[in-house]
Parts: C-alpha cells; sequence; structure tokens
C-alpha cells in the first residue's frame, strides 16, 4: 500500500517542509507493515469498540451553562485579529478566479 | 531531610504540627527547581503566584482541604486559566487558557499550590520527552538518558524533588512509563474515572489523566481528589469513586491470584519483575503464568486508534481562535495527523481503524477473561531501563514499541500503577500492577504492601 503524502497532507490541511514527504513517506511505508500483524487475526464477528467503559447516551439539556461559558471578551482574547467583536478568518473565495 | 523531599503525608503531619510554613514548604521546593532545572528541564512556565498563594494560606489555614498547601507540578496538556499552557507545542506557544481543567480546578479546590507547567512530549505524541518542542527533559538519574515521557517533565520533577506530586496524564504508558524510567510511583486510573475537561486532547478514547508521586499512598491521596464524574466530560464515568487513601493497608493476599503474563515478560526487567512476584507471593498470593494476547497487536492497534483519534484532535488548531497557525506543527504531529487521516479515509477505514476497534474487542474479551479469575496481573513497565538521548528520533513508531507491555491495558481502559522494583546501571525498573476497570483500591492497595515490604521507591537519585 502506497500512500500518497502530499495528497494527504492537502487534506489535513497541514503544510510540508522540503524533505518532509519523503521521510513522512518512509515512515508511513515501515508503519504501515507493521501494522498488517491485525491480518493475521480472523475477526470478522468481533463487533468493534469505540468506548471503553460501556456509557451509553449521555446527554444534557439543551441550555445554557453559565458557569461554563465563555464572555465574549474572553472568547476573543487569544485571537490574532479581532474586528469590532469578532475573529478575522482569512478570506477562503477567490473573487478574481 | 529536605522539604522538598517530603512526601504528602509527611508534609501534611509537619505542617499541621507547625514545624514548617507553607512558605517554607513552596520555598524548598521553588529553591530545587532553581537549582537544578536548568540542568534537567522538566518546567516550561513556573507560576509566580506561588509564594503570594502559600502565605495567604499560612494566615489561614484550613486543614478540612486534603491536599491543602501541598505544592505540585502540572503537565503542560492540563489548562490553567491566565497561565501559559502550550502542551510543549510551539503552536501554543502564546496561548493563555480562558478556563481550568477540571483535575487543576479539583486540585486547587483542594487546597494545592501549582509551581509550574512540566515539559512533555509535544502535544503528548511521544515516549521519551524528546519531542517537545521546547527541547528534552533529562533523566535525574543520568541525564545522558530519556526520562521517558509523555509526561517526562512531571516524573523527572518528582524524582528530583521539586514538588510534592505532579499530575500527568496518559494515554498508552504516557504515565507508567516516565514514572518506570525515572523511579517514582505512577497511577493510571480506569478511563473516565478522572474528567479529561480541559486537557489537551490527544486519543480521546484512552487519555486518562493521574498522578505521579512518591509512593502508593500519596498517588490515592491525589487520585481521590481529582477522581469522580464531571458534568463537563461526558464519557467521565459517573460510579461512585471508591478509593479510601487511609485503608490501604491491610490488603490480605493469603489465596489471591496474581497473574504472571508470560508474553509480557520481556527484556531486562524479566528477573526483576519475577523477584516482585516473589514478595507476593510469600504473602501466600497464588502467582500463575499466564497467556495473553502477544503485545504486538496491541502495538498495532494502538498506532492506528491513535493516530485516527489525533487527527481528528488537532483539525482543530486553526490560528483563527488562538495559536499560530498549521505550519507552526512540528513532525510528530504531521507524522500522526496524516496517517490517521489515511486510517479513516473511505477504502481504507475497514482495512485499518476498524479492524483495530475490533482487535481492541478482542483484547477487552481476553482481559475479562482474565480477571474473572485473578486480581490483577504483574509485569514489566517496559522492558529495559531508561534509554538514552536520541534514541527514539528516527523510529516513526519509538514510542508505541517502548510502550507494548502497557497499551493493552490501556486500550482496554484498565487501571494501573508503576512501582520502582530494582535498578540495572544505575537506572530503576518499573514493575507494573494492572488490574480491571474501577478497581483502583485493590490495585493501590497492592502496591502500598509492595512500597511496604520493599524499599526501591525511598532511593533519590544523585543530582
Amino acid at each position: 500500500m502506497k500512500v500518497n503524502v502530499a495528497h494527504l497532507a492537502k487534506l489535513v490541511n497541514m503544510p510540508l517542509k522540503p524533505g518532509e514527504i519523503a521521510k513522512l513517506q518512509a515512515g508511513f511505508d515501515q508503519t504501515l507493515k507493521a501494522v498488517a500483524h491485525l491480518n493475521q487475526l480472523p475477526l470478522t464477528k468481533n463487533k468493534a469498540t469505540f468506548q471503553v467503559t460501556k456509557l451509553q447516551n449521555v446527554w444534557r439539556e439543551d441550555k445554557l451553562q453559565p458557569d461554563r461559558g465563555l464572555t465574549q471578551k474572553q472568547a476573543l482574547s487569544n485571537a490574532k485579529k479581532t474586528y469590532q467583536g469578532y475573529f478575522v478568518v482569512p478570506r477562503v473565495i477567490n473573487y478574481d478566479a | 531531610m529536605m522539604l522538598n523531599q517530603l512526601t504528602i503525608t509527611e508534609a501534611q503531619v509537619g505542617l499541621r504540627a507547625k514545624k514548617f510554613s507553607i512558605v517554607e514548604l513552596v520555598t524548598a521546593c521553588l529553591d530545587q527547581i532553581k537549582t537544578y532545572d536548568h540542568k534537567l528541564h522538566c518546567f516550561l512556565t513556573l507560576n509566580d503566584q506561588a509564594l503570594n498563594q502559600a502565605k495567604v494560606m499560612d494566615a489561614k489555614p484550613d486543614w478540612s482541604k486534603p491536599l491543602f498547601g501541598l505544592p505540585f507540578a502540572l503537565k503542560d496538556n492540563f489548562l490553567t486559566e491566565g497561565l501559559r499552557t502550550t502542551a510543549s507545542a510551539k503552536v501554543l506557544d502564546d496561548y493563555l487558557p480562558q478556563y481550568n481543567a477540571t483535575v487543576y480546578q479539583r486540585l486547587l479546590n483542594a487546597g494545592a499550590i501549582l509551581l509550574g507547567k512540566t515539559n512533555m512530549d509535544a502535544w503528548a505524541h511521544g515516549s521519551s520527552t524528546e519531542t517537545s518542542d521546547y527541547g528534552p527533559t533529562l533523566n535525574p538519574w543520568n541525564t545522558a538518558h530519556l526520562p521517558g515521557g509523555s509526561s517526562g517533565g512531571s516524573a523527572a520533577a518528582v524524582a528530583a524533588d521539586m514538588c510534592i506530586f505532579a499530575i500527568g496524564s496518559e494515554t498508552a504508558g504516557s504515565i507508567r512509563q516516565p514514572a518506570a524510567w525515572c523511579g517514582v510511583t505512577g497511577f493510571k486510573p480506569t478511563y473516565g474515572r478522572v474528567s479529561r475537561y480541559g486537557v489537551i486532547a490527544m486519543a480521546s478514547s484512552t487519555d486518562s489523566p493521574g498522578p505521579l508521586a512518591k509512593n502508593t499512598t500519596d498517588a490515592a491521596l491525589v487520585t481521590a481528589v481529582i477522581a469522580g464524574v464531571d458534568p463537563c466530560d461526558a464519557t467521565s464515568s459517573p460510579k461512585p469513586v471508591d478509593i479510601h487513601p487511609q485503608s490501604l493497608q491491610g490488603l490480605s493476599l493469603k489465596g489471591k491470584k496474581i497473574a504472571l503474563p508470560q508474553e509480557y515478560l520481556l527484556g531486562e526487567a524479566k528477573d526483576l519483575v519475577l523477584k516482585a512476584a516473589e514478595v507476593f507471593k510469600q504473602a501466600g498470593a497464588n502467582i500463575k503464568n499466564v497467556s495473553l494476547l502477544d503485545p504486538k497487536f496491541a502495538i498495532d492497534v494502538y498506532t492506528l486508534v491513535q493516530r485516527s483519534e489525533v487527527s481528528s484532535n488537532l483539525a482543530r488548531y486553526d490560528g483563527i481562535r488562538y495559536g499560530a497557525d498549521r505550519s507552526a506543527f512540528s513532525y510528530q504531529a504531521k507524522n500522526r495527523s496524516l496517517l490517521g487521516t489515511f486510517a479513516l479515509s473511505t477504502g481504507y477505514y475497514d482495512q485499518y481503524y476498524k479492524k483495530a476497534q475490533q482487535v481492541r474487542t478482542q483484547i477487552i474479551a481476553e482481559f475479562d477473561q482474565l480477571f474473572k479469575e485473578y486480581e490483577f496481573y504483574l509485569a514489566p513497565v517496559s522492558p529495559g531501563p531508561a534509554l538514552k538521548l536520541g534514541t527514539g528520533q528516527d523510529n516513526p513508531m519509538f514510542g508505541e514499541i517502548e510502550d507494548r507491555l502497557v497499551e493493552a491495558s490501556s486500550v482496554a481502559g484498565l487501571t494501573g500503577l508503576s512501582v520502582p522494583c530494582g535498578f540495572i546501571d544505575g537506572l530503576p525498573i518499573g514493575l507494573q500492577i494492572t488490574g480491571p476497570q474501577f478497581s483502583e483500591q485493590s490495585i493501590l492497595s497492592a502496591g502500598y504492601f509492595y512500597q511496604s515490604q520493599t524499599k526501591f521507591h525511598l532511593q533519590k537519585p544523585k543530582l
């Protein structure tokens, strides 16, 4: 199995440095070869486990929790760019295209 | 003995008898940090309010609080309001959390005093603390060696007596392995026993916060404070907390069945673990060899589950709301995010992620069967002592391989303790005592018994 590292990096939105594609490629080949042990086990009847303590449907009421929420000022406190109480996000639509 | 060397119990006795003040206790820890941290690099950020808080507490003591006046170190993936929290990742270099992790809040409520935030593998992605974006922590027993990880800063800080206790988090080995390599006591509670709220997530289905301490009683005292259901973490368990630090003694081992998984008796640590098993046998326990699934399968399951969950958890870092943009991620984060995304993608999900979760079911079933008959099992935490710096740099699965003897228990959400059980070439070795989910009291009692019969946990590194 050959992983397309450049394609994955685009999907994950992860900028790579020169040389990293080759290093990641080699690492993925090694890792996927190693985890192929799993194919030695006959498991088709096993259900997959996602939650180990078997909790199910943990709900809370759909209402504000004032002791948990952040104020607008707090929410913006770590943002590099803000404008009139909002986060500034990079432009994702290119009108010139 | 210097004040910073005290255990929780010793410090409490001294404080209450007014033999020393909280300010003196905190000062002793800060002095130790000042003297040795430039050499070991356990801390990333110090709490400059620690002494002021100590003064306030000295003026108005409240001994009803279970950890009143006790200085501790906190792994840097726990959010601390207004105090820089980076998870050792440059992406979060200037991040100032707006709220506290539940674990931290509970420690504050219990009267503990934060000394500072400890170094770790960046995002907890590793078992060496060498992948920290801020440089490695060194092992206090020998600075040419790794402290283990990812909670390496916390483990080394306890070993070097820079704090009375510390907090770490474990996804698969990240408390127990650095505890083993640094010669301290590390406890991983059952998954969901301690809230993950406000802990920077690594693999959400196995992340478990827990203590690193100077002995088992201290580990129990801290766990009793931080454990319990949390409305902010839906995966925290609603089961009542059954941890009683004052009742660890008096465990009767007579006739109790303890398992020794043959597949886990690996490396140089094997002989020391067999000697440790003798200690339990002398007390009347019935030690039996058992066979478990080869740990190589647990490496595979853990690798796939963890990388998949990492890819989801690191997706949120956009550099817009907080932190730097995604170009600031270092190599391990890229490695894990990309492979995790691959394992979850259409066409490969069944082959990798789902298959891993199916084997996870098999691992859980095997443990269920084992614990029908046995109280717990004994094994090395790691096959050998702390490896040298640089060992893990070129292996894409270094952490997974180093942690192979604790991964099965982590993916099954079990509880386990690491206690020092001897030394090889002057470096400590850890014994794991691992039991079924929610058997914290039994496992801590077993650790207490072992430490009442041995003195390995009392040895200190020469700094």
